[in-house]
């Protein structure tokens, strides 16, 4: 992977919806050949970010190059870029074929040569043979491989995703993740995707980009996300989190809950207050005598590999991950690593996440349905 | 906001000077004609002279209601009828009313008069039997026989779409809160259709207030419509201001009574004003 | 109930078909009368054909079908897309307001206003407009308008709005965009929006009376120039073919609307998985 070449840059790019910002001078460099992810909730102005790479938005400020060269102006049906659109965008009129050859048809490229170039992409998308087949008559995941396959058979220099997942169900989502990174690696073209599912993009990305608000929050690998949150939206939209109010005493020296810890931090303030994230599977239960701190259990979940169980600690409801059974009302001690805990500075985000008290599974589900509403 | 292309920018385009000039300009010299005289002087004499024109006007209305009111007696119950029987039964009907629809109203109404006619096989039909023959054409029940005849397609589809599109599931929370069938009718099928029901209302009552071809030929002559006068009005160039101004009269009354009956329905099925 | 209410339809329907389907039975009779059926016959067909006004009028309406609805369905369809796209939206209401006029004013004043229209325009010496049949393709190609706009707008506004971004992503200018993805993805309609202002231009006579002259008739005028008089049992013979022929029309609309639909329906699943 080339790190050093960018693609596409992204300067200082605004846009507004109705006088409603939707990006706020936003600046990401896309490298050539990484498979990117853009992730975040609905309405963050991920896929707008997509769209204007894209070239089906302007921005009203900003600049975009790609490749060096300038290409705000320049119509999509000019870029080299090519995008998988949500919910796939087959051509109804078509047949597979058809549907596949029609940027070759398009380009006035030699008969000889579609048929050739067609083939070969229906090869890399394992749809061999469904040809002449209509495209309504296909299932998700292979209008998916059709969409997949159109978009690559110009070879663009970046693909652009748009949620290319989110109409399929659970299975089928984890097989064509598989396909889609397993696709990226045999390419070699730059990838940028969009999506709303954390476990997609840690589990695909090269590079993930965490937006709200119009925002970069964090751009980094997934290892670095997840492990290292920048502020309290990051560490709450990336598994789960307990997130709490401290106090840096000192480097290496934090202090939570009534309780100073030991941290792998420095850098800070002395005093400086701080948010603490602590994920659920980090926090180890213990007798109430040896444990840093004590709660009462007040719920317990079956989740199959382990239990999640919630757990009131003087008034903060912390979500812990364990195998090991806590029975309802009893009182458990806690005690955390050293490396387990996560100094991150103050932001605007502090204080709206990371309490457990709200929790419930009904919630959860909800607003997945919500994230699910195409983001416009 | 998207870019749009320059086919997507302009192509209303050549739409809007056509309705600018043959839709919108048409409607200002009706305007400009009621209000001028022959000469192009402007008058409200053609206004005041519609006084003299009240009981055509009155005519025109009640002929135009009783065949309205007939058409929703006879049509509510045929499209509530029609909705009751299989989907493939209901598809064939709907074209079988659609039908009559599409063939020209010259031709309907000139296939009732060859029925009706006092030498028409109705009479002579009567005589067979050993009836006296009835003069039928020429009355004010032929004219609204007429209209009845022509327009009750445009009354029964309309609340068939509107009946028709019901959820079978009110029907049955009706009948689980203990409704028996007629209940159900007037509780819940009848309010829920009112849409349908002011659409055909609109689709009956304009044509029928406007027509001159039923009145002149079922009619016999007898009767003097807003129709039949209009049309005689613009036989001859010195009344086409006086033409001009009963139809401007005729055209808000009509958008009033339009306008006040898309008032009863809640809105986006009473479709025929848009 | 369920046997009474089958009664009633077939009742209704019997009485709504029986006048046409008697013109059509006599329009076979040799006999040239209503009372007795002597022999089959298409001795008034043949007679038909021999009358060149007839013919002409034939020619005539044709002409003007074919000549109206295509271009109703360019403007409309064109109208279509640049209402779906457009922002202004007093402007886009206005517009579509504007072009829904013909469809629900009388056309009676549709006809009058404008026959106005044209009445004014002629007596300008720059504007040598003749009544016949310019004033008639405008005036027919006005009232398809609506029709045409209110068949082709709904398909652009169910088309998946990615469908053109993908072909701009795939290489097509806007122009290819539309004749190669927007056109097809819309075509149902705008045939039914052409046939259906072919049926209608065909049809119709109340517009047609104010803007045409004795020298341009079309068959409705010709059947109603016919039937002022004493009337000649080829007029039976003319009305049956009409009716045959919009039979057939409308039979033809509706195999190519039921098409669409099946079409809409197996898209359906593209949308995926919900």
């Amino acid at each position: 992977m080339d790190q050093n070449t960018k693609i596409i840059e992204l300067k200082g790019v605004c846009k507004s919806f109705d006088d409603e910002p939707v990006l706020k001078d936003l600046c990401l460099d896309i490298h050539d050949k990484e498979f990117i992810t853009l992730l975040g909730p609905s309405g963050c102005g991920k896929t707008t970010t997509l769209r204007i790479i894209g070239g089906f938005e302007t921005a009203d400020k900003g600049e975009l190059y790609f490749m060096g060269k300038e290409i705000s102006d320049v119509p999509p049906y000019k870029r080299h870029v090519n995008t998988v659109f949500q919910r796939y965008a087959l051509f109804p009129h078509l047949n597979v074929f058809e549907n596949i050859a029609f940027g070759l048809r398009i380009a006035k490229t030699p008969e000889k040569e579609i048929v050739e170039r067609v083939q070969e992409m229906l090869a890399l998308v394992n749809l061999k043979g469904f040809e002449k087949r209509t495209v309504s008559t296909l299932s998700g995941g292979q209008q998916q491989r059709v969409a997949i396959a159109r978009a690559l058979i110009n070879h663009p220099k970046v693909l652009l995703l748009d949620e290319p997942l989110a109409a399929l169900d659970l299975k089928l989502r984890k097989d064509m993740q598989n396909e889609l990174k397993a696709l990226h690696e045999r390419t070699g073209i730059t990838f940028v995707y969009v999506t709303h599912d954390q476990e997609e993009a840690l589990s695909m990305s090269d590079t993930v980009v965490v937006m709200n608000d119009g925002i970069i929050q964090q751009i980094g690998t997934p290892e670095d996300i997840y492990n290292e949150p920048k502020n309290a939206f990051v560490a709450d939209f990336i598994g789960e989190s307990n997130i709490l109010d401290g106090v840096m005493i000192d480097d290496y020296r934090a202090k939570f809950a009534g309780h100073t810890f030991e941290c792998l931090d420095k850098g800070f303030e002395k005093n400086e207050p701080v948010d603490i994230v602590v994920r659920p599977e980090d926090v180890d239960i213990v007798d109430v005598e040896k444990g840093m701190l004590t709660g009462v259990v007040t719920s317990v979940t079956f989740k199959g590999v382990h239990w999640e169980i919630i757990v009131d600690i003087q008034n903060f409801k912390w979500m812990i991950q364990t195998t090991d059974y806590c029975a309802p009302d009893s009182t458990i001690g806690i005690y955390i690593e050293p490396d387990a805990i996560h100094v991150m500075k103050k932001s605007e985000y502090s204080n709206m996440f990371g309490d457990y008290s709200s929790y419930s599974e009904e919630f959860d589900e909800l607003s997945d349905a919500e994230a699910e509403i195409e983001e416009e | 906001m998207k870019k749009r292309s320059f086919i997507e920018r302009f192509a209303a385009v050549p739409h809007s000077v056509w309705a600018l000039l043959f839709i919108v300009a048409p409607l200002i010299f009706v305007v400009y004609f009621a209000f001028t005289d022959t000469y192009g002087n402007f008058t409200f004499d053609n206004i005041t002279m519609l006084s003299s024109y009240t009981h055509i006007f009155v005519l025109s209305v009640c002929f135009a209601l009783i065949a309205t009111v007939i058409c929703l007696l006879i049509g509510y119950p045929l499209a509530f009828f029609i909705s009751q029987l299989k989907p493939k039964t209901q598809k064939l009907l709907v074209v079988l009313l659609m039908l009559p629809m599409w063939i020209s109203l010259l031709i309907r109404t000139y296939s009732l008069l060859a029925l009706l006619d006092n030498g028409g096989l109705f009479n002579s039909l009567l005589e067979k039997l050993g009836f006296e023959r009835v003069k039928i054409v020429g009355t004010s029940g032929a004219v609204i026989l007429g209209m009845v005849y022509d327009f009750l397609p445009y009354m029964v589809l309309p609340i068939y779409t509107s009946v028709s599109k019901l959820d079978a599931r009110y029907l049955e929370a009706a009948h689980d809160l203990g409704c028996n069938n007629i209940k159900t009718l007037f509780k819940v099928v009848l309010p829920l259709s009112v849409p349908g029901v002011i659409s055909g209302i609109t689709m009956v009552f304009v044509p029928s207030i406007s027509t001159f071809y039923i009145s002149q030929k079922l009619g016999g002559g007898s009767f003097d419509l807003i129709g039949d006068t209009i049309e005689r009005q613009f036989q001859n160039v010195s009344t086409y201001n006086m033409g001009a101004a009963i139809s401007l009269v005729m055209m808000i009354l009509i958008l009033i009574s339009v306008a006040v009956m898309n008032k009863f329905s809640d809105g986006d099925e009473g479709s025929v004003i848009v | 109930m369920k046997t009474l209410s089958k009664i009633y339809i077939w009742v209704i329907f019997a009485l709504l078909y029986a006048p046409i389907i008697i013109l059509v039975l006599f329009s076979f009779n040799r006999a040239g009368s209503l009372n007795h059926f002597s022999t089959f016959s298409l001795y008034w067909y043949k007679e038909l054909f021999r009358d060149p006004t007839a013919l002409n009028a034939l020619k005539n309406s044709l002409y003007l079908a074919v000549g109206s609805s295509l271009l109703a369905t360019v403007i409309g369809t064109f109208a279509a897309l640049g209402i779906n796209k457009m922002r202004n939206k007093f402007f886009k209401n206005a517009l579509t307001s504007v072009t829904n006029i013909p469809m629900m004013n009388p056309d009676i004043v549709t006809g009058v206003s404008m026959m106005l229209l044209f009445v004014a325009a002629a007596s300008m010496p720059f504007l040598p407009i003749k009544f016949g049949a310019v004033t008639m393709l405008i005036a027919h190609t006005t009232f398809n308008l609506p029709y045409v706009i209110l068949s082709v707008l709904p398909r652009f506004k169910q088309m998946d709005k990615h469908l053109t971004e993908a072909a701009l992503d795939l290489g097509c200018t806007p122009a290819q965009t539309f004749f190669r993805v927007e056109l097809p993805s819309i075509l149902p309609g705008v045939i039914s929006g052409l046939m259906l202002g072919f049926t209608l231009s065909l049809d119709d006579f109340v517009i047609s009376h104010f803007v045409s002259s004795p020298d341009f008739q079309t068959l409705p005028l010709y059947v109603y120039n016919q039937t002022a008089h004493e009337v000649k049992f080829s007029m039976y013979a003319l009305c049956a073919l009409m009716v045959f022929v919009i039979l057939g029309l409308l039979l033809a609309v509706n195999f190519a609307g039921s098409k669409g639909k099946n079409k809409k329906a197996k898209v359906l699943p593209m949308g995926g998985i919900q």
